[in-house]
């Protein structure tokens, strides 16, 4: 288990090359927005950032399901290991966005049902980490963390429509725009979603195998302690 | 050995619940220690509130749902972990999981109790509202969003109080899991009150009240199905 | 390989592990109780009898193992074995704001009981408190909770009773009345396994001493084979692990 796999490896170079990719897309294949000129190509990773945020919710709230169900502590480290790197590319979401709102609406926050949702999510999930801090048990952490985890996704949904909700019957003057994608658009938008996709998957995977040493060190040490 | 016992294996579930609402009550009757708690905590935040946004009487009434419901929200937390705190601190707990019954019993229990001491104190709140501030609060619109709303935070609150008692700072981690999550709650329940105190037609209130329900219908039903694995061990 | 459940054995454990994360308390422990044994379980501080008590209380899975309480395999079924079980724990598990009646009549409407006023009076009755039944537990000293800890462990009749450190924090007059409940209803045929650091009142009460340690039981004797003396020389060298019994 101490060499990393190669199909990691793989993953690794994959990911890399992808990033390059994606990144020549941005800057040279997709034709430049009209209205908002440069900045505009913030939107292509801040979208693929704020979806592999929520990748990563999800995957934490399914491992969190598998642990209860099996009580197999690979679940609850496969759940650590979605939730932080799903908080992380939630939060380069959510700063991109402030990039991009600024030089657009001159302000760095909009009240936008997504982006408030997201940021809601990020705020669940610094919570799990701080409950995750509280319980000293191991067992009784990895236990309440997978509820946590499948409590915090219920509720994502639920909360982004009373805001959209409350958007319809309260209109604020910035919207989001959802300008018309050309298909060079498109193409570069749907692979920087592959793109980051795969990123995380790596990334996911180094995390969880980073928990697995921890655990396996854990272990030596209690044995030697004995 | 006796035969006192042996006929029935396990209690059923709404008895043992019954007991358990009735234990707590009985136990606040008696100290009263959580209820008064809650009530000047309550009262204390509406006072901040008062002299914080400086309500003159046309405002006033735009703001008087989110007042309230953030006063709820604050005092329902107290509640919520002291009542699961005393379950907790004397060991308490053990000697409802030795029972011969469902563990479900517990869930509901707790949660039913729970819910009594938010809508007492909504209850005391209302009328107090009312005069100090001009207001009719009794309308029974607004009142059917206060039982769903109180629904929704307590099914919820309960779990996430018997998770947060077991930490060393579950003063500080209950509304820091809790908030987030009720946060469809707040807003459907604020947005509800102030459409009934507005008089808005039912069109515009209905969406409110459907996500209240489906939020406590949702809830309910997880934190159901979910409380075993916090209370095993 | 499963234990052949003796009619007898009102417990039967067979390799039992216990881990918490990846430390071992408890590893690969044998035990078994005839019906009306009284067993004192000692051990050093932190060796494990809690948890023991606690998975045979099934308040707490065991990680491997066989463990039969009453006839009934833990964790499986769980809720069969709660209503033969009376445990009592260092903690009082009474609820302070409540009255001692009241909280009696709280578990027995828990455990079903059928003519419960009856039943609540007898058992304060035995356990001496019968005049302080209105007073809040709040009010109570450590000793009469513990009495009071005792009805509840009672109230519904069980077959076996856990006792966990029961002596802790008792001065001497309640210790005594501790000592006649534990005498009278070791006479009554129930079956007892208690924890316990102290050896002189065990001496007395137990029909048969175990010592825990090192995760598990490694020494058992009968109350016919010592006395006092004899038990403590007994319980050192089990736990320095130089005889097996």
């Amino acid at each position: 288990m101490t060499k990393t796999p190669t199909a990691l490896k793989v993953l690794d170079a994959v990911s890399v090359l992808l990033l390059a990719v994606a990144a020549w897309m941005v800057f040279a294949y997709a034709p430049m927005e009209r209205t908002m000129g440069l900045v505009q190509k913030v939107f292509y990773f801040h979208v693929a950032a704020n979806w592999v945020g929520m990748l990563g919710f999800l995957l934490a709230a399914v491992a969190g399901g598998a642990f209860l169900v099996t009580a197999r502590a690979r679940w609850d480290l496969l759940e650590v290991a979605a939730v932080e790197i799903g908080l992380a590319f939630s939060l380069i979401g959510i700063v991109s966005g402030s990039i991009w709102a600024r030089p657009i609406w001159n302000t760095w926050w909009t009240w936008d049902p997504r982006l408030v949702t997201v940021t809601v999510m990020e705020l669940i999930y610094i919570a799990y980490f701080m409950l995750r801090q509280g319980i000293e048990d191991p067992d009784r952490r990895a236990r309440y963390a997978a509820v946590y985890a499948i409590v915090g996704f219920l509720s994502v949904p639920l909360t982004f429509l009373s805001i959209r909700l409350f958007r319809s019957i309260h209109p604020v003057v910035i919207t989001s725009t959802k300008a018309e994608l050309s298909p060079k658009m498109f193409q570069t938008f749907m692979f920087s979603l592959f793109t980051f996709t795969v990123i995380f998957a790596a990334l996911v995977w180094h995390r969880f195998r980073l928990g697995q040493l921890a655990q396996r060190i854990e272990r030596l040490r209690l044995d030697r302690e004995s | 050995m006796s035969p006192t016992t042996a006929d029935r294996p396990v209690t059923g579930l709404w008895r043992a619940t019954a007991a358990i609402v009735w234990k707590d009550l009985t136990a606040e009757r008696r100290s009263r220690e959580l209820l008064s708690a809650m009530l000047v905590f309550a009262l204390l935040v509406i006072l901040a509130f008062n002299f914080a946004l400086d309500l003159d009487p046309k405002t006033r009434s735009s703001v008087t749902s989110g007042v309230l419901w953030v006063t709820f929200i604050f005092a329902g937390t107290l509640g919520l972990n002291r009542s699961m705190a005393a379950e907790k601190d004397r060991g308490c707990l053990d000697g409802l999981l030795l029972a011969p019954m469902d563990r479900s019993a517990i869930y509901f229990g707790k949660m039913l109790a729970n819910l009594a001491f938010m809508l007492i104190v909504e209850a005391i709140v209302f009328p107090l509202y009312s005069v100090l501030y001009n207001v009719n609060l009794f309308l029974p619109g607004l009142l059917l969003i206060v039982l769903l709303g109180s629904v929704g935070y307590v099914a919820i609150g309960t779990l996430l109080a018997s998770m947060a008692v077991q930490a060393r700072t579950r003063e500080m981690l209950l509304p820091i899991l809790l908030f987030p999550v009720t946060l469809p709650v707040l807003i459907a329940a604020v947005k509800g009150s102030a459409a009934f105190l507005g008089g808005l037609p039912m069109d515009e209130i209905r969406p409110w009240l459907n996500l209240l329900v489906v939020y406590d219908v949702v809830f309910l039903a997880v934190a159901f199905m979910v409380f075993d694995f916090i209370v095993e061990e | 390989m499963p234990v052949v459940s003796n009619t007898d054995a009102v417990i039967a454990v067979h390799g039992l592990t216990k881990r918490f994360g990846l430390k071992s308390v408890l590893r690969g422990l044998d035990f078994s109780v005839v019906a009306g044994e009284f067993v004192a379980l000692m051990g050093p501080n932190g060796v494990g009898k809690t948890t023991f008590l606690r998975i045979l209380a099934s308040l707490s899975r065991p990680t491997r193992g066989e463990v039969w309480v009453a006839g009934c395999r833990l964790p499986q079924e769980a809720a069969s074995v709660r209503r033969r079980l009376g445990v009592v724990s260092h903690q009082p598990l009474l609820y302070g704001d409540l009255t001692a009646a009241e909280n009696l009549r709280f578990f027995a409407r828990l455990y079903s009981l059928p003519s419960p006023a009856g039943r609540i009076d007898e058992m304060l009755h035995l356990v001496g408190l019968y005049r302080r039944r209105h007073d809040p537990v709040r009010t109570f000293s450590r000793g009469m909770q513990q009495r009071l800890a005792i009805a509840r462990a009672l109230l519904h009749d069980p077959d076996l009773l856990l006792l966990d450190e029961p002596y802790t924090g008792l001065d001497q007059d309640a210790a005594a009345i501790l000592d006649g409940l534990l005498r009278q209803i070791a006479a009554q045929g129930r079956t007892v396994v208690m924890t316990t650091h102290d050896l002189g009142r065990v001496a007395a009460l137990a029909t048969r001493f175990d010592v825990l340690a090192r995760g598990r039981i490694v020494a058992s004797a009968s109350r016919q084979a010592m006395g006092e003396a004899q038990l403590l020389r007994f319980y050192r060298q089990a736990v320095n692990g130089e005889v097996a019994a």
